[in-house]
């Protein structure tokens, strides 16, 4: 069974964007939009199909290779290679992606129709697929280190689209610098795994029986195995693409890009590629390093609850759509975390399958959002409401995401949601606590969101909201079709630790719990926010301290703000950049001074005066005289 | 002449020689120092006769090299005093420091 | 000791006493005037060697005529009563020692080369045999270097006459 046209899911978007950015004075925007929608739907089309072949038609779900090349070959063993590899999470990822991204190319047909820079957009949209579609199909780490920098690229991009805007500028340099931070750390990670394994496959590096890695383990270093110490800091580099606490602080302002880039980087593709990396390294975390496995578990279960905690407080509404992501982000790295291997890999099986349908019905969320925005030209919540009359398509579709992400039956959230609380359960009942009441806290504040928009009270807009036109509605109504369908998807024959099929049952009482937790959400906002009622703000200045705190989101940029420029500004930056320039430009200085004081004084030695020259001449002529009487001599 | 050693004579030009090329390189007129251009030619002269009268007495051809530098110096203090005076129409002065124009 | 050896070492005195006083007298003329002593002194010794026609010719373009041009160019070109200025003590030192120093390294490879001083009979200097020798184009005629010569007395006498003219305006 042949793979070998998966190399053309790569190459058709970066096709579109070589064309869209090298003609992009001269092609017609129309044509430019849909030749980009065209690669990426034949992109998707061939996505599905390679997943049909490899879910349906293959016997064991083990990796394939259908495309190889060595690019840089440093020992036999260790190289750097472009490839293709296909295995139940790539190619699960493959089939997320290209959906997504053709429906967010379709529209964005509508949503950024007569923008100046239609071409431009449409160019580095094309780009990001390509790079995220090249990063989860690397076969190995360098490459996906490598199309990781090209997705960072593209979201910094992306968020800067709107480049005259100081804000969106200063959004894409945050974006770029934090996860070029993280990178920094997931770099030293690599080095040091490939020390040991002598290798960057991932054929090899993910084979628990490796031999490196009982050395690994052996070596230790301030109490943590070498081994722990690599995979943390890769985690490292995960955690802050993934806008994991504490390098989350990117993600809010990442919204001043345009929606629809939100809807694909910042919801559903970008942002798991942290958790697509432990998911990927994930025999090794589970065998040898089990307190790194620990650390993620940690850091997803604290985001979860961060996170959860400043969207009930947020007002403008892709801010607390993005707080939202980093929270259900935080659901998969707590289910990564706890996931045994095997028949204990529920926790692994469950973060995949709310990876996927996360990726539809926050796409759809944001898909929304960016029709409601672009209907009534403002962000902020408190100045909408009412909006079901306007706007009906939009209003159905935005219920039927809000119910998904709150966990309500039958739509695909409540099935993912259900499968990681009966994994994190099994592990510890304190993070089993924190899921099921940072999950009522999500039906809570995607429910304030969805009353104080479509209903709430009246309010008069400065120009009439009209329902958006039909080339943004189509893939609305797709993701939503795509919202309740997968949440059916058996996910367990397909995507598992080690490539079996592995059986889930529902957890009654779990299920029963969650739904519960969940309706109590939402029908506290119903109170509170269904109709125009003084009770939310008499709330919120009862807990005055604490809401002004969650509001400012917890003061971690100003906290950074201070460590950058009061303590690594003052102390680092300004004794080296003092040194450098009155040490190192200063030695520079006093070598060209030098040097023209010497050429000054030579130029002397041709003064115009006659018998100057005459001087030299008589005693050059004695002087070889006498060096030749020497010689013979 | 059988009598005088010709290292004697010859070391009598090179005196000659020398003093000239002081002359040349102390003095601050520009006539003065054709002066002693004049002397070193002149010891050269000696020279070339005294080395065909000692050791080739039998060609003269050290002779006729004198006959000639002695005309070749003729035209050249010509040419050399034509030039001191256009200087001296142009500068009024002859003072070889003060025709430094040939430098950097 | 012979007599022509007294003579020359006479002879050689008079010319390096006279060289030194012209280039180191303060007085332009005088300067002149003892060019002229020590060139009669370069004439004397070719008398004495018997080269009669070149004592003559020296005497006629050195004596005569290069020195005269220098005592007409000094009439036009400076004031004959000044003084001239002593040269600076550093100029003077450094000059001595150079000269001085080639002096030395000159009499030094002297005294080091053996002169082989040979005994064949001197070959006639008088002006018959020198016109012949140098209008003759055959072994040791000098022919070629005489007409050369003429163009080179032409060039100069031309270039002279165009350096030293007076502008004339609109020319």
């Amino acid at each position: 069974m042949s793979f070998h046209f998966t190399i053309l899911i790569l190459v058709l978007p970066l096709a579109a964007f070589g064309i869209n950015g090298l003609l992009s004075g001269k092609l017609p925007h129309r044509l430019a939009g849909w030749l980009a929608t065209a690669a990426i739907g034949v992109a998707t089309v061939l996505a599905w199909v390679t997943a049909y072949r490899y879910f349906f038609q293959s016997v064991s779900f083990e990796k394939i290779i259908p495309f190889r090349i060595t690019w840089l070959r440093f020992t036999e063993t260790l190289q750097i290679d472009m490839g293709i590899l296909l295995d139940p999470i790539s190619v699960m990822m493959l089939v997320v992606i290209t959906t997504i991204s053709l429906m967010v190319f379709l529209y964005s047909l509508g949503y950024m129709h007569g923008e100046k820079g239609f071409v431009r957009y449409y160019a580095f949209l094309s780009l990001f697929s390509f790079s995220m579609l090249g990063l989860v199909v690397a076969t190995n780490l360098f490459q996906l280190y490598m199309f990781w920098e090209l997705v960072g690229v593209s979201s910094y991009l992306l968020i800067g689209y709107y480049y005259d805007k100081p804000e969106a500028v200063a959004a894409a340099k945050k974006a770029f610098i934090v996860t070029r931070f993280a990178d920094f750390g997931f770099l030293v990670g690599i080095l040091l795994l490939s020390y040991y394994t002598n290798s960057f496959d991932f054929g090899l590096i993910t084979d628990p029986n490796h031999a490196a890695f009982t050395t690994m383990t052996g070596s230790s270093f301030l109490g943590l195995s070498v081994l722990t110490w690599a995979l943390l800091l890769i985690f490292m580099g995960g955690a802050g693409k993934s806008a994991m606490f504490p390098l989350h602080i990117w993600l809010p302002d990442a919204m001043e890009g345009p929606t629809p880039v939100s809807a694909l980087i910042h919801a559903a593709t970008m942002v798991v590629a942290g958790v697509f990396l432990v998911a990927r390294m994930f025999p090794v975390f589970s065998f040898h390093a089990p307190e790194a496995l620990d650390a993620v578990a940690f850091v997803g279960a604290f985001t979860l609850l961060f996170a959860a905690v400043i969207a009930c407080t947020q007002t403008d509404i892709k801010r607390i759509l993005a707080f939202s992501t980093m929270s259900q982000i935080g659901y998969m790295m707590l289910a990564l975390g706890v996931s045994g291997y095997a028949e204990y890999g529920l926790g692994f099986t469950a973060s995949m399958f709310h990876l996927f349908t996360h990726a539809f019905f926050k796409a759809l969320l944001f898909l929304g959002a960016g029709s409601i925005i672009h209907a009534i030209h403002t962000n902020d919540i408190h100045e909408m409401g009412n909006l079901r009359k306007r706007q009906p398509v939009t209003h159905i579709v935005f219920l039927i995401a809000c119910l998904a992400i709150a966990g309500i039956p039958p739509f695909a959230g409540f099935f993912s949601k259900d499968e990681i609380l009966d994994a994190v359960l099994s592990s510890s009942p304190v993070y089993f606590a924190i899921a099921a009441f940072s999950a009522g806290l999500t039906a809570f504040y995607m429910f304030r969101l969805y009353f104080l928009v479509f209903w709430n009270r009246e309010t008069v807009y400065d120009h009439k909201p009209q329902e958006s036109s039909a080339i943004m509605l189509v893939p609305m109504i797709v993701l939503a079709i795509g919202s309740v369908v997968t949440g059916f998807i058996p996910f367990g024959k397909f995507v598992s630790t080690d490539g079996q099929p592995l059986h889930i049952e529902m957890n009654q009482p779990v299920a029963i719990l969650s739904v519960v937790v969940a309706a109590t959400g939402i029908l506290i906002a119903w109170a509170l926010y269904k109709k125009a009622s003084p009770l939310p703000e008499k709330i919120a200045s009862s807990l005055n301290g604490f809401y002004r705190v969650a509001l400012n989101k917890f003061y971690i940029d100003e906290l950074y703000l201070f460590i950058t420029k009061k303590i690594i500004f003052n102390l680092v930056s300004k004794p080296i950049a003092w040194f450098d320039r009155h040490v190192i430009d200063a030695f520079m200085d006093f070598t060209a001074t030098v040097t023209n004081k010497i050429s000054a004084e030579i130029k002397e030695l041709q003064s115009g005066q006659l018998q100057h020259y005459a001087y030299i001449f008589l005693s050059g002529v004695v002087l070889i005289v006498l060096i030749m009487i020497f010689n013979h001599a | 002449m059988e009598h005088v050693p010709i290292s004697h004579v010859l070391i009598v030009t090179s005196a000659m020689f020398f003093i000239g090329a002081y002359g040349f390189l102390t003095r601050r007129n520009l006539v003065t120092m054709l002066i002693g251009v004049e002397l070193m030619l002149n010891a050269a002269n000696i020279n070339f006769v005294i080395f065909d009268r000692y050791l080739y007495p039998d060609q003269l051809s050290g002779h006729f090299f004198a006959i000639f530098i002695i005309a070749i110096a003729a035209a050249e203090a010509a040419v050399a005093i034509a030039i001191f005076i256009n200087l001296y129409r142009n500068i009024r002065s002859i003072d070889v420091e003060e025709v430094d124009k040939m430098k950097y | 000791m012979a007599t022509s050896a007294i003579i020359f070492y006479i002879i050689a005195g008079v010319m390096i006493i006279f060289s030194l006083l012209a280039v180191t007298s303060r007085r332009i003329l005088r300067a002149a005037v003892y060019l002229l002593f020590a060139l009669a002194g370069t004439a004397a010794l070719y008398f004495m060697l018997d080269y009669h026609f070149l004592a003559a010719v020296q005497l006629i373009v050195y004596a005569g005529g290069i020195v005269v041009l220098i005592i007409f160019s000094i009439l036009l070109t400076t004031h004959i009563n000044e003084k001239l200025e002593k040269p600076a003590p550093g100029k003077v030192f450094i000059t001595s020692v150079l000269t001085l120093g080639g002096f030395v390294v000159t009499v030094y490879t002297l005294s080091q080369h053996n002169f082989i001083v040979s005994d064949t009979p001197q070959a006639e200097a008088t002006v018959n045999h020198i016109g012949e020798k140098l209008l003759s184009v055959g072994e040791g005629g000098y022919v070629l270097p005489f007409e050369v010569i003429s163009i080179l007395l032409l060039a100069a006498m031309v270039g002279a006459i165009v350096i030293a003219k007076r502008k004339t305006s609109g020319s």
